[in-house]
């Protein structure tokens, strides 16, 4: 078992015939992903990498039957892109694109909530259920299959997190990079009940970082309904005020975003919270041996 | 990316929201010629400095004459202003804006941001003018009426009701009056991909009449390419010089007050870098990001940045590669160090795709500074101790 995607998912490429979409694509079929497809705009009936290229999402969908969605198109287009894929009844759209302007995906998400459909992102490594599919830009060698499922506002920290898991003798079930953008698709809030109902998820790890309140949110969502024992680190301790730390969300403004009140938010709700991300490994072996 | 108040007032300008007559100056001269030009008997001369606080530090002065213009002019072009916001070193002042006297009754904030958690925009509004919102926030959050405008249907009469029966305006002019200020204001918000929109304090006249007195703005930096008009207003000496350089080489740079200089792939792992250089009783020197595509280039660029800082005492450099293999990383480290001369020790953690390969030709190379470290936490402590061990 795992959470939102597995080996028998049907995903599209958004921006399949791009130099990202190639790569990654290519990337994504060789770990065994079932990629049925790919869009882009005029160049319909072709075939790249083996699979049928589409002009519209409609198109692909209908030919495909595809559900899921990865997105690679550039910034400027990318809300578009996402709002295509609801609109032709697209169920999770996976958006990988870095640098999308703010007020596009505001407007992006509300029309995918709208339409039922969820996102990951934008502007983060995507999704991978171990050994069975990956769907984004992490290198698929380092998540062995197990028992943690991971979330993660950081790319280069749900590796780091997932090598430490393996490294300790355990494995993941699913590992979603949610992104670190203001406005981002499925989050903490979401997430946390799909591994606390997925029977094979046994351990949490969240990852967090400086800016809004999501972490916040999320320990209260914890402390109510998640029975299953939570790992987390928040980055950014050292973070000054004001400054924004690569990611666009990752700021404190004010007083208010400091990783100082989500890691005692999180504590206090009864996760393992831990001061370095050197010790997510040790952290989770901790709470499965209990 | 922030502008200055009279950018900001020129673009209120251009939506029809009101604001005191004003022109900008770069010298005393200027600053003369545009207090004539403005006539009356009132003005003030306010540094323009991307920071808050103006004011109190002795930016923004009351001028009863020309003559007295002109000597504030004089005064404040040049000074070191500093402010809550400017941090110790202060900002230097490079222009003045000579703006009309207004005649002030009360003093209102108006604001627009992003709620991030309601995922759309919001109204900020107090009868505290002139006051940190923040504090106010803090202090008395009764005190501040927050209306959230969906985009999708744009800012509605009842936005504009719910705003000023918040505030307590009742003189039905005075209502219809700053409706008016508060919806053009939101276009303007949307309209140039504005991140945020602070008008503290927004004056009532005598007259009954809204202006801003002051004006600051910030740009969601994604959406620059749409909006050719503000890139234009950029200035670069408001910008760290190092972050600019960086950002031209697709690194993420700030500086720290540390001594343990840090260069690592992904701003998340970036992060929890210094955290854990702290957690091991080091401090960091600073953040630095250097994307996904490490190589020799950019590596070299880092160190470059990073030696510039004269605290560095170390430099811990911590990848964990993905797609791209640790191997070529490793290669381009030491490339990178043939390239910049590197006078202090580099604790290097590759780990990933290709991490063994990569730790063989580190050790092969065996050059002097370079310390090869196992996983993060050795590497953090590795790096503690030679910045230690250096001092």
């Amino acid at each position: 078992m795992s959470i939102l995607v597995n080996k028998d998912t049907k995903v599209i490429v958004q921006g399949f015939t791009g130099s990202e979409g190639t790569f990654h694509a290519e990337q994504c079929l060789a770990y065994g992903t079932n990629i049925v497809g790919g869009v882009t705009p005029n160049k319909g009936g072709q075939e790249h990498l083996g699979k049928p290229v589409f002009n519209t999402v409609k198109d692909a969908v209908e030919a495909t039957g595809a559900t899921v969605s990865m997105v690679f198109v550039p910034p400027a287009f990318v809300a578009d892109a996402v709002m295509e894929a609801a609109d032709a009844g697209i169920e999770l759209a996976v958006i990988i694109t870095e640098g999308a302007p703010v007020r596009d995906m505001q407007m992006a998400k509300a029309y995918a909530v709208k339409h039922g459909m969820k996102t990951i992102g934008p502007n983060c490594p995507g999704i991978i259920t171990a050994e069975e599919c990956k769907i984004g830009i992490m290198p698929g060698n380092i998540f062995k299959k197990g028992n943690v499922g991971l979330i993660s506002k950081s790319g280069t920290l749900t590796y780091e997190g997932a090598n430490q898991v393996v490294k300790e003798g355990y494995g993941i079930t699913t590992a979603v990079g949610i992104g670190g953008d203001p406005i981002i698709g499925l989050s903490y809030k979401q997430l946390l009940p799909m591994f606390e109902a997925d029977p094979e998820t046994e351990a949490i790890v969240m990852i967090g970082e400086i800016g809004g309140d999501l972490e916040i949110q999320a320990a209260k969502l914890i402390k109510e309904q998640i029975t299953k024992p939570v790992v987390a680190f928040i980055a950014g301790q050292t973070a000054p005020k004001g400054k924004r730390m690569g990611h666009a969300g990752a700021i404190v403004s004010g007083s208010a975003g400091t990783a100082k009140e989500k890691m005692d938010a999180l504590e206090a709700a009864g996760v393992k919270v831990v001061v370095s991300p050197a010790d997510i490994g040790k952290a989770v072996k901790e709470v499965l041996s209990k | 990316m922030n502008i200055h108040e009279y950018q900001a007032k020129q673009i209120f300008a251009q939506y029809g929201v009101p604001t005191p007559r004003g022109i900008v100056a770069n010298t005393p001269e200027e600053a003369v010629k545009a207090a004539h030009e403005l006539g009356g008997s009132i003005w003030v001369v306010k540094a323009q400095i991307h920071a808050g606080g103006r004011g109190l530090g002795g930016g923004v002065k009351l001028a009863k004459s020309v003559e007295e213009v002109e000597q504030l002019a004089r005064e404040i072009l040049g000074m070191t202003l500093v402010t809550h916001q400017t941090g110790p070193e202060g900002k230097l002042v490079q222009k003045v804006y000579i703006e009309e006297g207004a005649d002030i009754k009360d003093e209102l904030y108006l604001g627009v941001v992003l709620d991030r958690a309601k995922e759309m925009p919001v109204i900020m509004a107090s009868t505290e003018g002139g006051m940190e919102i923040e504090k106010v926030a803090e202090e008395t959050p009764e005190k501040i009426v927050k209306v959230a405008v969906d985009p999708s249907i744009g800012f509605q009469g009842f936005h504009g009701r719910e705003l000023v029966f918040g505030l307590g305006i009742t003189d039905k002019n005075e209502q219809r009056k700053f409706i008016d200020f508060a919806s053009k204001l939101f276009k303007v918000y949307m309209e140039k991909d504005a991140e945020l929109i602070e008008i503290n304090p927004l004056i009532k006249t005598g007259a009954g009449d809204f202006l801003a007195l002051d004006g600051k703005m910030g740009f969601d930096d994604s959406a620059l390419y749409r909006h050719p008009e503000i890139e234009e207003m950029r200035d670069i000496s408001e910008e760290d010089p190092d972050e600019r350089e960086a950002s031209q080489y697709g690194l993420s740079y700030i500086a720290l007050d540390g001594e343990i200089g840090c260069m690592v792939n992904g701003a998340g792992l970036a992060m929890g870098t210094m955290d854990t250089i702290n957690y091991m009783g080091g401090t960091p020197a600073n953040f630095l990001d250097v994307g996904g595509k490490a190589n020799a280039e950019t590596v070299a660029k880092g160190f470059e940045i990073i030696l510039k800082n004269p605290n560095v005492k170390a430099i811990f450099v911590n990848i964990f590669g993905g797609i791209v293999r640790c191997d070529r990383i490793a290669n381009g480290i030491l490339e990178a160090t043939k390239m910049v001369d590197v006078h202090v020790p580099v604790v290097v953690r590759l780990d990933g795709t290709n991490a063994e390969e990569a730790a063989e030709i580190l050790s092969n190379a065996n050059i002097e500074n370079v310390i090869p470290a196992t996983d993060l936490a050795d590497g953090a402590k590795k790096a503690v101790e030679a910045a230690k061990g250096a001092k």
